[in-house]
Formats: structure tokens, sequence, C-alpha cells
């Protein structure tokens, strides 16, 4: 299941539109000529202020939407929505085990297949517990579990970690970074914590607002584990930040 | 079990002080006993009409349950092919509200033209009274779910049935439920009403006859005997619906367990 083959790809000009009812029926562009692309097992961030279209790129990826232009070249992804959308009737484990279910496996079987990730990924003793018994960072990992075990090559987050606190985040963001190390998958992952995107990322592409564009296209060439304080980090963080026409200096 | 006794306390309470209240305004007076008997007069009915205010309970009891059941299902059934079929929800919902306008004792000689003088014709006047909440909470139920849930169920490739499955119709159950309650509550009385206007054979008389024949032979304490009978049987139905909800929908109850 480890797709470590086959995750490429390549958005090529890609262009996306919609009517808004909130503007009046307006038109509104949410992409412009979007081109990025991630090799297969990377890491890639996308950065950029709200209304740059982030959410519409996922869809897109996710065969949810489709272009108006250009082209998208995507493997099976699945998504990880912002909110963590855990079925409040069902259990952590069932929750974590729901791809499987809808793959068809019969309840007990479906348990079993999580249930190994499920403690590796530091949830054990929760696997009976609602989502609302849960705390939140506990719940982003039920989410990012269930999104794992939909076996696709593939994983789009949206925000993941968002609305967490910033303790929680940054335990979230070392948990990310050693889930995937050992289940190596493509991820596209959407924030606008700049720093959380070079914490984690292989390339990082920054994006400008309304309509959504591509500003600048960032490799990150540096040893993990990653700290906050390293230098290199920090630079990279300057960097983006100044794509994105943040003047960090003052 | 004291934290229970503590929260029944209050309708205990209430319960003993308009029964004292009752029981007062009769006695001084205030009103013949021939129209209102006082509670202990009903008490003292009760007490020694035992047998045939219990026969005739089992057989209203049996037709609240089962048709309850049978509103419950058709409501269902109902509720879920309208959520499915927008064609269906315009064809169906007027004709659905309309029916709840219907005077029973219109239809009650139709009902036992067509079905005979057994129980099926107070079943179907029961599900008749009773089934329109439950349509119209578990539409709603089923139509309230969060869009993006259903986005998420559709990455994770679930299909049609699927989102039923897992999304909606656990979605809608307390909302069903909380239709059932709505039912309940008016499936006592809904049975008065089927016993009433569908005439019927000595065997399914039941308690609605009863108090009938009682309160216009002036019987007037053995009518309220059998009426607080009912009133009994409704809470009990109420609570007993409750428990099951905790059953049903575990994960609906505890974050407002305690206002039970």
């Amino acid at each position: 299941m480890p797709a470590t083959q086959g995750g490429e790809i390549a958005l090529d000009r890609v262009s996306r539109s919609y009517r808004s009812r909130s503007r009046g029926g307006n038109e509104v562009q949410a992409l412009a000529e979007v081109s990025l692309r991630a090799e297969t097992g990377e890491l890639l961030a996308v950065v950029g202020p709200s209304g740059c279209g982030k959410s519409t790129l996922l869809e897109l990826l996710c065969g949810l939407q489709s272009p108006d232009g250009g082209t998208v070249a995507c493997p099976p992804a699945v998504l990880m929505p912002q909110r963590d959308l855990l079925l409040p009737w069902l259990s952590a484990l069932d929750n974590a085990a729901l791809a499987l279910r809808i793959a068809g496996l019969p309840r007990e079987p479906a348990r079993e297949r999580a249930q190994t990730l499920f403690v590796e990924l530091g949830l054990d003793g929760f696997q009976s517990a609602y989502p609302r018994e849960l705390s939140g960072g506990m719940r982003q990992r039920v989410a990012f579990l269930r999104t794992l075990l939909a076996g696709k090559p593939v994983l789009c987050l949206d925000e993941p970690f968002g609305a967490l606190d910033a303790i929680t985040r940054s335990e979230m963001q070392e948990w990310l970074a050693r889930t995937l190390a050992r289940e190596p998958r493509t991820v596209v992952l959407v924030t606008h914590d700049v720093e959380e995107a070079v914490l984690l990322a292989d390339r990082v592409t920054v994006m400008s607002a309304r309509p959504g564009r591509v500003v600048a296209q960032l490799e990150v060439e540096i040893a993990r584990p990653r700290a906050r304080t390293d230098p290199n980090v920090i630079a990279l963080r300057e960097r983006a930040l100044a794509a994105l026409g943040m003047d960090t200096s003052r | 079990m004291s934290s229970r006794a503590a929260r029944m306390l209050p309708a205990l309470v209430l319960a003993l002080a308009l029964l004292g209240a009752w029981e007062l305004y009769v006695d001084l007076g205030g009103v013949e006993s021939e129209l209102l008997p006082a509670p202990h007069a009903v008490a003292a009915a009760l007490w020694s009409n035992g047998g045939l205010v219990w026969h005739n309970f089992t057989i209203t009891a049996e037709q609240v349950v089962l048709g309850l059941g049978l509103a419950l299902l058709a409501g269902l059934a109902l509720a879920v092919a309208i959520h499915l079929s927008p064609l269906l929800r315009r064809a169906v919902y007027p004709l659905a509200v309309g029916s709840q306008a219907v005077p029973i004792p219109v239809i009650g000689v139709l009902l036992v033209f067509w079905w005979g003088f057994g129980l099926f014709p107070k079943l179907v006047v029961i599900a008749l009274i009773c089934f329109f909440p439950v349509v119209v909470t578990t539409v709603d139920g089923l139509a309230a779910v969060d869009p993006e849930q259903a986005k998420l169920l559709r990455t994770l490739d679930a299909s049609r049935w699927q989102t039923f499955r897992f999304g909606e119709l656990p979605a809608a159950l307390p909302a069903a439920l909380s239709g059932a309650r709505i039912a309940l509550a008016v499936g006592v009385i809904g049975a008065f009403i089927a016993e009433t206007s569908t005439p019927s054979t000595e065997a399914y008389s039941g308690l609605g006859h009863e108090i009938m024949s009682d309160a216009g032979g002036f019987q007037t304490a053995r009518a309220y005997a059998a009426t607080a009978v009912l009133f009994g049987f409704a809470v009990a139905c109420f609570y007993a619906l409750a428990l099951a909800e905790r059953r049903l929908a575990p994960w609906a109850n505890q974050s407002r367990g305690d206002t039970r």
C-alpha cells in the first residue's frame, strides 16, 4: 500500500473561476495560470494569504472540481479537510478505519487493519472514544490516519493544524514528519504558516491572493529533523515572507 | 439511585401539589363530584375495578405499541423516500400534511369495512395520527448533514448508499428519535380516538371504550381511573423511549445527559 512510485503531480497553467453568490453572482477567479509539480514521495507546501485559491487547488487535485484551463495530472488523491470532520457517531478507531469500510471490509477486519497504525501513531487507549471525547490534536491524528488508510498515493492536507494551539501544533508537526518518514506518500500541504511550510516541506510554493498565482517556488534543501532556530530555516522563512510581500526587517 | 430519585423529585412534588389542590377543590364543594370526582374517589374506583381496568389497559397498550411501531416504520420509510427523491418530496409532502386534517371518525367506518372489526383498523388510525412528526423531523435530519462531510465521504470513494449509511442516516437518527417522542406523546390519545371512532367487537374495546361508556353512564370516577392509567402509560412510554435513545444514539447523549 505505501506508494513510493507513481505519485508525481504536475499542474500546468491551471485556471479556475467560479460564480460567487456572496459577490452578486460575479465571476471570481480563484486560480490564474498556476503551474507546480511534486515528485513521488515529496512534500509540497503551498503557502499564501486567505483567498489565494488554496482550497480550490486541493479540490482540483482530488478530482472534486475540474479546471477551466490548463491541465492537472495527479494520481488518485485523498483530502484531509481543514476541519477534522470525524463522524460523531463512530469511535476513534472506526473513524480511522472509515475508508477501509467504504472499500468493502466488514467492521472487524477494518478495525484490525487500522489497529496497528492507530497504536503506532500514539493513539492507543482511545480506540473506543467518541470524537467529542478527544482533544483537538488527537482528532487531527485520527483524521490524518483516516486519510492515510484510504490507500491513495497522494495526500492533500488543507491547513491540518490551523485550529490548534501553538504547543500542540509544533508537536503535531514533528508527529507528521515522523509519520511520513514511516509511511511515505506524496503530500500537498496547504498552510498559511510559512514556518510550518519550511519545517516540513521539500519544496514551497508561495501564492498571491485573488486571483491565486504562483509568486515563488523554493527548494528546501535542509537536513531533517529541522529546528525552528536553524539559521537556514530562518533564512528560507524570510525569503518566503518576502515573496508574500511582507517586510520582516522592521 | 439517589441522584435518580433527586431528579424525579420536582415532578413528584408538582404532581402531589396538583392532586392536593384538586382534592381540596372538590372536598370544599367547588364542583359536583359527579362532574369531577376527588382523587381519593378515583383511587378507590381504580382499586375496586382493578381487574376490568387492567384488562382494558392491556388491549389499549397493545394498540399503542403496535400502532406506534407502524407509524415509525411508515414515517421513516416515507422520510427516506422523500429525502432521496425530489420528485416524491413534491408529490407526497402536501398529501402528508393534508392527511393530518382528516377527522378520523369520517373514515373510521370505511377502515372497518376494509379490514374488519379487529385490531388492524385501529393500528392504521394510530399510525395516521402519529407518522407525521416522524416524517418531518427525519426529513430535516437527513437534509441537515454537513455538506463538507458529504464531500469528505466522496473523496473516500463512498457510493450513494455508503454516504447514506455512514453519513446521513446516523446524522438523522437523533432527529428521528425526537419525532418518535412527539409521536409517542400523541400515540396514547391516538389509541383513544382509534377505539372510539372504529366500531369493534368486545375483544378490542380497550380503555377508550370504557371511558366513553363510563362517562355516559354516570361512572365518572371509573372514567377518571381509566384516564389516570392512560396518563401514567404515556409518561412511562416517553421515558422508555428516552432510555432507548441512549442505547441507539450514545454519541448524542452524554453532552446533554444531565437534563434527563
